[in-house]
């Protein structure tokens, strides 16, 4: 064995504690399995229009195709994809999503109206969207208005690891310590509440990049 | 009547006219009532790269970081990053970006996903990094490169790649991109 192999070894013994879901999934013991628990966010150039950026936000990860069904988006729970501009990572614009009655709400982008951990809906100032949420089985809804797209609903989660090797590799005293070659998709078969914003880049910022974080926050 | 006193009776008949036209009583509306917007939301998570709060962040510290903004992370977590990055890797020196533990940590602590908007948007796929993340990108096998793969990224080649390179379900070419769920 090699000595970094080892010393991997003697390392993994000190961080045992380790047994959160990849990639965001379950992260934390306060969202874990909970409907603000967000799994994953990508950000990329539409395939459909070069002039447009694409931003996805899933929640509520590992959702099996018995229990999709009935998952549903949390009317307490408020989605922000949060937009920095100016590269101080301190949001420039905030474009905020939260269901009400079947339908996915979209406000902005527009100024946040404060920084940091709370916020408001800002429903009085901000453009307005919504789409109807698909239901698990029907044809996919999408809404396109005022230069944006929107869906809301269940997807097959796109996330794919071979989380449970990557556990065992990190437990100590069991012999485990490389991947297995396939590896075996964990998220295979499962499936996530999937929200989506297609918006031209000239509605996000003017310089050659953003930054992007997404929040999601619960009605106190 | 003295004319100052017509000039006040005429502005209360004004004052009296255009308040009581110009009410702003609005605890009784009579019009129709959309969904309720109201209300202060607290933060419960949120995500920036990909899979920095499981990988980087000790259980102890999960929930406290995903309730700090990012502007503060790098004060709050940038040692403790590093820590866990030498715990895992004892052996780190630098990586295929040919950055050290503080730099790569550093640039790991702010976790937010810088995305392009003049050109490829991408993980990693050979030429570009950290540009984006699209829905094929084997963001997993990036991160345990970066952090196993030593400056060739060809150290601990049993931990660098999950060997799992793509989803199971195709993806769109048509918004909204993912597939349908299972």
């Amino acid at each position: 064995m090699k000595k970094s192999k080892i010393l991997i070894g003697a390392a993994v013994l000190t961080i045992a504690g380790f047994f959160a879901i990849a990639a965001d999934h379950i992260d934390a013991p306060a969202v874990a399995g909970d409907t603000s628990d967000i799994t994953d966010i990508y950000a990329f150039q539409s395939q459909e229009d070069n002039n447009n950026i694409v931003f996805v936000a899933n929640v509520q990860g590992l959702i099996s195709p018995a229990d999709t069904d009935a998952a549903a988006f949390d009317e307490n729970v408020l989605v922000e994809f949060n937009i920095d501009n100016d590269g101080d990572a301190v949001a420039d614009l905030v474009i905020q999503a939260t269901p009400r009655d079947g339908k996915m709400y979209f406000f902005g982008p527009i100024e946040p109206s404060q920084s940091g951990l709370n916020s408001t809906i800002l429903s009085s100032i901000a453009t307005m969207n919504t789409v109807d949420i698909s239901a698990y089985g029907a044809s996919t809804i999408v809404e396109s208005n005022n230069g944006m797209k929107f869906f809301a609903g269940p997807r097959d989660d796109p996330f794919f690891m071979d989380f449970f090797r990557y556990g065992d590799i990190l437990t100590p005293d069991n012999g485990i310590n490389s991947f297995n070659n396939p590896g075996t998709d964990s998220f295979a078969g499962t499936n996530v509440m999937s929200i989506v914003v297609e918006l031209p880049k000239a509605m996000v910022g003017s310089g050659d990049s953003v930054n992007i974080w997404v929040e999601s926050k619960r009605k106190q | 009547m003295k004319f100052n006193n017509i000039k006040l009776v005429a502005i209360a008949l004004l004052v009296s006219f255009s308040a009581y036209n110009c009410s702003s009583d609005d605890d009784t509306p009579t019009g129709p009532t959309g969904p309720n917007f109201t209300g202060t939301y607290a933060q419960e998570d949120q995500m920036g790269r990909p899979a920095i709060n499981t990988v980087f962040v000790e259980m102890a510290d999960k929930n406290a970081f995903n309730t700090t903004i990012p502007s503060n992370q790098n004060a709050a977590f940038q040692s403790k990053f590093e820590a866990r990055l030498l715990a895992l890797n004892p052996g780190y020196t630098t990586n295929a970006l040919t950055w050290d533990a503080p730099t790569f940590t550093g640039a790991l602590a702010t976790v937010v996903l810088t995305v392009s908007l003049t050109g490829t948007t991408t993980f990693f796929d050979g030429t570009n990094v950290l540009t984006g993340r699209a829905l094929a990108d084997d963001v997993i096998s990036t991160e345990l490169l970066l952090i196993f793969g030593g400056p060739m990224g060809t150290d601990n080649p049993g931990l660098s790649d999950d060997n799992v390179d793509g989803n199971d379900k195709a993806f769109l070419s048509v918004f909204p991109y993912l597939a349908t769920p299972h």
